[in-house]
C-alpha cells in the first residue's frame, strides 16, 4: 500500500480507452463497476468534444459479484454492435473488475459468432502498466489484429491478409534493398514518399497542433501523409499502412511500440526522434531525407531557410532579450518526451541553466538519462510530487517548466511555470494553433520560456521597489455612512464568504439596510439582504 | 397520457455518475477536524485527481492507501499496511478522526476493513471509522449516506426527549440559515449530523427527533431509527420555496407548534423570484439522472410552472422519499400537469434517443453527455452543479433557478447568431 495524493500517469485502462476513442467508429465498453467511466467526462470537458465518446460501460454491481458477469458482457457487445454499428468494440477491463478472473477472452468469442463488429479483448495488466504503456500496448494490439505478423516459412503470397494489395506494380526503386530482406519487398508502396504518424491522441499535450505542424513540413518536403493513427482514423484503413515508406512516432511515450512491431513484421523503418527544438527538427529531417533518398542540398536548404527565417526562435536566441536569461536557473519536469527536448533547448538553444531535469515516465528512465546527459546538473526520476516539490524548493530555479502539478508548487513557492506536458488542465487544450513540435513550435516554445522568465524578474523588481503604486487609496470607499453597525455574528458570517464576492455582498447588504432604514447589522439581516436582492 | 400516480420504471443501470468516493470532497471541507482515507486503486485516484479540479492542490485533507499488486494477492498484509499509512497520517496532520472509504477493490478483495479498524484505533488512538462508498453498490451522493451512517453510531448517547437533530452535511451558513428557520417557529435545533468538528456530534437516543435535509440519506435514517432508536420526521426535502415551508410544517406538526408567518414568508420570496419564473414557464425538462436529487428539484420546477418529460434516478428509496413523493403528486395536480415517468437505473443510451424525439428545452445531465448534446442544439445544465451549489432553505430557492436558468438566459443571448448546431450528425 502507498500513500498518494496525486499521480502524473493515469490508470492502465485510460490509457486504451484513449486509443479506442481516438480511432473513428471503434466503440470501448469498460467491464467496470459504476462511476468508472469518468474518462467520458474528461475527454468532453478537457477536449470540448462535440461527439458522444464511444465509451460505455458494463456495469460490474452486487449482482455480478454473486453470479459472474454471465450475458450481461456479451449482450452489451451485441446491443452496442446494434445500435452503434461499430467497426470494432474493444472490451477493456478495469483495476476493480481484472480482479474478478472472469474468463473475458470467452465472452469476446461468444460475441464475435453473433455481432457484425470486430471485437478484441484489450491485453493489460492493470497492476503493472499505467496509461502510457497501456496506450502503447493497445495501439500495438489493434494493429496487430488488422495487420497479423507474417509467417515466414509459407509462402507469403498465400497467406498475406493484403495478397491482392501487393500485386499491383513494383515498388519504387527507393525501396530496392528491402526487397530482399522479406515479404515487404511485394508491397505495393506509394508512388510519391509517404509517411504514417503513429500516436496522435486524444487528450495528448497540444497532439492535434503538433499533427498539424508535422503535416506542414512534410508538405513542405513533398512527402505526403499515408495514415495518422489512431486519431480519425479507420480501422479498416489500417491494412494501408504499409503502403507508406515509412512510419513516424513523434512522442516515446506512445507509438513505439506499433512501430517497432511494424518494422519487426512488415520491415517499416521508422523515426523515433521527436522534432521538438530546432536542433532536433534539423536532425529529424535529416533521418527522414535518408529514408526517402532526398537531395541533400534541397533538405539542407530548407532547414536553413526555415531555422533563420521562418522560425524566430533562432534569432530570438542572439537578441539582447535572451542574453539576460544566460546562466539562470531552470527545473524541467514531465514526460520523457517533452522534458528531454525542453531541458535541450533551454540549455544548447538558449543558454539557460537547467540544474535538475527529471520525468515521471520510470519505465523510460535509462533512455532519459541518456538523452540530458552533460545537459543538467542533476536528474530525477520519480512519480512522488511531493520529491519534485521539494527538490523545486530545494534549488530555487528562477523558472520551472513542468505539469500543471509543477505550476502549482511554483504558485506556493512565488516561482513563474511554464507548462510543458502532461497531465494538464483544460487550459492546456487552447483553441488557438499552439504545436510545441516543428518550426512554429519553436516560437511557442520561445515564448513560452521568455514570458516565465520576465514575469518573474518583474516580480523581483516590484519587490526591490516595493510595488506598483505605494499610495494608499483613500476614495475607493463605497461605504461612507458611518452609523452602520456590523454585530459581530454578522461579522464572522461575512467572513466565512469568500474573499472574492465579500465586499459585494457586504456593499448589497449595507445598501439594503440603508434602504429599510436598519442600523444594526445582524445574519438575520445579511440573509433578508440576499433575499430582497434582484 | 395524463397519469395521477406516481409510476417507476426501471432500466439496464447503464447511466453516467460520479463514483460515491466523491463525497470525501466536500466532507473532508465540512467536518473540518478528520481525515479521508480513501482505500482503492489507482483509478480512484485519478478519479479523484480530476473529478475534484483544483481543491486538491490546497493540502486537502484527504488521501489514496493505493492498492498495489502484492496487496491485491494478499502477499502483504493489509493490517500492517494500514497501520502504517495511519500512523503516517496521525504524524503528519493529527486529525480528531480518521474515516476509511472502502472501494469496489476492497469489497472484491473481501478486505476486512470493519474488523480491522478497531484494533488499529486502539493503537493509533484516532476513532476510525468505515465508510463502503463503492460504486459496486451506490452511485454518487449516497456515498455521503455511507459515511453519515457510520457516523450515527458515533454520536453520544443522550435522553434529550424531544430534542431535533437535523442529518446531512451542508455548508455551514446553509444550515445555520436552517436552523434560524426553525427557530422563528420556536424550534430549537439540538445539532447536526455532521457538525463542523468530530468532536461536537450531537447526542442521540430515543426521543430524539431526526429530520433529513437530503433525498439521499435513506441509509442513515435507517441507522438513527434503528440503531440509535431514534424517531424519523418523513418530510419533503427542504428545496424550494414549496418544498421548504412544507419541511417546516411537518417539523412543526410534530412538535405541535402552529407556524407563524409561513405563508407570507413563501409568497415572499416566490414574489422575489419572479423574474426567473417567466423565464422559465412553460418549459420543458428532462433529467437524466445521477444525483438523487431530481425528484424534489422536479417538484419544485413543476412549482415554477415547467413541464418535466422524464425523472431519471439512479436509486429510489419510496419509503425514505415518500412524503417528497405525495409533494410531487399534490404539485401535479396543483399546476394540472400529468405526473412524469420516473425512470429508476436508467439507460444513458436510450435516453439521449427519448431527448432527440422530445427535444426538451433543458436537459439536466452530467458532464459527459453536456457537451455533445449542446451540439446538436440541445440546451443542458450539468447536474453536479446542484450537489455543490447552495440550494437549501428559502433563501437560496434563488440559486437553484440561477442555475436553472443560466443556460436558458445564454441561449436567448445568442440566438440570433444562427449556428445552435455544431456537430456533424
Amino acid at each position: 500500500m502507498k500513500l498518494a495524493y496525486w499521480m502524473y500517469a493515469g490508470p492502465a485502462h485510460i490509457g486504451t480507452l484513449r486509443v479506442a476513442s481516438s480511432f473513428k467508429n471503434v466503440h470501448a465498453i469498460m467491464h467496470a463497476p459504476l462511476g468508472d467511466d469518468y474518462f467520458n467526462v474528461m475527454r468532453s470537458m478537457l477536449e470540448r468534444e462535440r461527439d458522444f465518446t464511444p465509451v460505455t460501460a458494463s456495469i460490474v454491481d452486487r449482482h455480478v459479484l454473486a453470479r459472474g458477469s454471465q450475458e450481461k458482457v456479451v449482450e452489451n457487445i451485441m446491443r452496442k454492435d446494434q445500435q452503434e454499428k461499430p467497426d470494432l468494440i474493444l472490451l477493456t477491463p478495469t483495476c476493480t473488475s481484472s480482479i474478478l478472473q472472469e474468463d473475458l477472452q470467452n465472452f469476446v468469442e461468444r460475441a464475435t459468432s453473433t455481432t457484425n463488429s470486430d471485437i478484441l479483448l484489450a491485453d493489460v495488466n492493470h497492476y503493472r502498466v499505467n496509461e502510457f504503456q497501456a496506450a502503447d500496448r493497445t495501439l500495438e494490439q489493434i494493429i496487430a489484429f488488422y495487420l497479423p505478423p507474417l509467417d515466414p516459412y509459407s509462402s507469403s503470397m498465400d497467406v498475406l491478409p493484403l495478397a491482392a494489395e501487393r500485386q499491383h506494380g513494383p515498388p519504387p526503386s527507393q525501396q530496392a534493398e528491402s526487397q530482399d530482406s522479406g515479404p515487404s519487398g511485394e508491397q505495393k508502396f506509394s508512388e510519391q514518399p509517404s509517411a504514417n504518424i503513429l500516436g496522435v491522441f486524444t487528450l495528448g499535450f497540444h497532439h492535434q497542433h503538433d499533427c498539424r505542424e508535422i503535416y506542414r513540413i512534410l508538405k513542405d518536403l513533398g512527402i505526403k501523409i499515408n495514415q495518422i493513427i489512431p486519431e480519425g482514423c479507420l480501422v479498416t484503413n489500417l491494412k494501408n499502412i504499409t503502403k507508406a515508406w515509412f512510419n513516424i512516432v513523434p512522442y516515446r511515450e506512445i507509438g513505439l511500440m506499433a512501430a517497432e512491431y511494424l518494422h519487426k513484421n512488415y520491415n517499416m523503418p521508422y523515426i523515433d526522434r521527436t522534432p521538438m527544438g530546432l536542433v532536433e527538427t534539423a536532425s529529424w529531417i535529416r533521418q527522414i531525407r535518408v529514408f526517402v533518398k532526398g537531395n541533400e542540398e534541397t533538405y539542407e536548404k530548407y532547414i536553413d531557410q526555415q531555422t533563420r527565417f521562418v522560425s524566430q526562435a533562432a534569432w530570438f536566441s542572439r537578441s539582447i532579450d535572451c542574453q539576460n536569461l544566460t546562466g539562470k536557473k531552470a527545473l524541467v519536469f514531465g514526460d520523457a518526451t517533452h522534458a528531454a527536448a525542453m531541458t535541450k533547448i533551454l540549455v544548447r538553444e538558449m543558454g539557460i541553466n537547467v540544474c535538475c531535469a527529471g520525468t515521471y515516465c520510470q519505465q523510460d528512465a535509462d533512455w532519459f538519462r541518456e538523452q540530458v546527459q552533460g545537459f543538467c546538473d542533476q536528474v530525477l526520476i520519480t512519480e512522488d510530487h511531493t520529491q519534485v516539490g521539494n527538490m523545486i524548493a530545494q534549488i530555487e530555479p528562477a523558472a520551472i517548466f513542468g505539469t500543471q502539478m509543477e505550476r502549482h508548487v511554483g504558485k506556493r513557492l512565488d516561482i513563474p511555470c511554464g507548462v510543458i506536458s502532461a497531465p494538464i488542465h483544460i487550459q492546456n487544450f487552447p483553441l488557438s494553433y499552439r504545436p510545441f513540435l516543428g518550426y512554429e513550435g519553436t516560437n511557442q516554445i520561445a515564448d513560452l520560456v521568455y514570458n516565465s522568465f520576465t514575469l518573474g524578474m518583474e516580480d523581483h523588481l516590484l519587490e526591490i521597489f516595493g510595488g506598483h503604486d505605494v499610495k494608499t487609496v483613500i476614495t475607493k470607499n463605497l461605504s461612507t455612512d458611518q452609523e452602520l453597525i456590523w454585530t459581530s455574528s454578522a461579522q464572522n458570517e461575512l467572513q466565512k464568504i469568500p474573499g472574492f464576492v465579500r465586499n459585494r455582498i457586504k456593499r448589497n447588504t449595507e445598501k439594503f439596510a440603508r434602504s429599510q432604514k436598519i442600523q444594526q447589522i445582524t445574519v438575520e439581516v445579511m440573509y433578508a439582504a440576499k433575499e430582497a436582492a434582484t | 397520457m395524463s397519469s395521477t400516480e406516481v409510476k417507476f420504471e426501471c432500466e439496464t443501470g447503464n447511466y453516467h455518475t460520479f463514483c460515491p468516493i466523491s463525497c470525501v470532497s466536500w466532507l473532508y471541507q465540512k467536518i473540518s477536524d478528520s481525515f479521508f482515507l480513501v482505500i482503492g486503486t489507482k483509478t480512484c485516484g485519478y478519479f479523484l485527481q480530476n473529478a475534484l479540479g483544483v481543491m486538491i492542490f490546497a493540502e486537502p485533507r484527504y488521501a489514496m492507501a493505493e492498492l498495489e499488486e502484492g496487496d491485491i494477492s494478499a502477499q502483504l498484509h493489509d493490517f500492517d499496511e494500514l497501520q502504517r499509512l495511519c500512523l503516517q497520517i496521525k504524524q503528519d496532520r493529527n486529525p480528531s478522526v480518521l474515516v476509511w472509504i472502502g472501494t469496489c477493490t476492497t469489497e472484491i478483495i473481501k478486505m476486512d476493513l470493519e474488523g480491522m479498524a478497531p484494533k488499529i484505533e486502539e493503537l493509533i488512538e484516532i476513532p476510525i471509522l468505515v465508510a463502503r462508498a463503492n460504486g459496486l453498490d451506490y452511485a454518487f451522493t449516497q456515498g455521503e449516506d455511507t459515511v453519515l451512517a457510520a457516523m450515527a453510531h458515533r454520536c453520544p448517547s443522550g435522553n434529550q426527549t424531544n430534542s431535533l437533530v437535523l442529518f446531512g452535511s451542508l455548508p455551514n451558513t446553509v444550515a445555520q440559515q436552517l436552523t434560524r428557520e426553525l427557530e422563528t417557529q420556536g424550534i430549537k435545533v439540538a445539532g447536526w449530523l455532521p457538525e463542523t468538528r468530530y468532536e461536537e456530534l450531537p447526542s442521540l437516543g430515543p426521543g430524539v427527533f431526526v429530520c433529513g435535509v437530503h433525498p439521499f440519506l435513506s441509509r442513515t435514517a435507517t441507522t438513527l431509527m434503528r440503531r440509535r432508536k431514534c424517531q424519523l420526521i418523513g418530510a419533503p426535502f427542504p428545496i424550494g420555496p414549496d418544498g421548504t415551508r412544507a419541511w417546516i410544517e411537518k417539523i412543526c406538526q410534530i412538535f405541535d407548534v402552529q407556524p407563524q408567518n409561513l405563508n407570507e414568508r413563501e409568497s415572499k420570496i416566490w414574489e422575489s423570484l419572479k423574474p426567473y419564473l417567466t423565464l422559465v414557464k412553460s418549459k420543458s425538462v428532462f433529467f437524466m439522472g445521477d444525483n438523487l436529487l431530481e425528484i424534489s428539484l422536479a417538484r419544485f420546477l413543476i412549482r415554477c410552472g415547467m413541464i418535466v418529460y422524464e425523472i431519471g434516478i439512479p436509486y429510489m428509496d419510496k419509503r425514505f422519499q415518500a412524503s417528497e413523493l405525495q409533494l410531487l403528486e399534490k404539485t401535479c395536480q396543483e399546476m394540472n400537469v400529468s405526473i412524469p415517468r420516473i425512470v429508476e437505473k436508467p439507460d444513458n443510451y436510450n435516453q439521449i434517443q427519448r431527448i432527440r424525439a422530445l427535444q426538451p428545452d433543458l436537459v439536466i445531465t452530467g458532464l459527459a453527455h453536456s457537451n455533445p448534446l449542446e451540439a446538436r442544439g440541445i440546451t443542458t445544465k450539468w447536474s453536479v452543479e446542484f450537489t455543490f451549489a447552495q440550494i437549501h432553505g428559502f433563501t437560496n430557492a434563488r440559486d437553484i433557478l440561477e442555475l436553472v436558468t443560466r443556460p436558458l438566459r445564454r441561449n436567448n443571448h445568442l440566438k440570433d447568431l444562427g449556428w445552435s448546431k455544431l456537430a456533424a450528425c
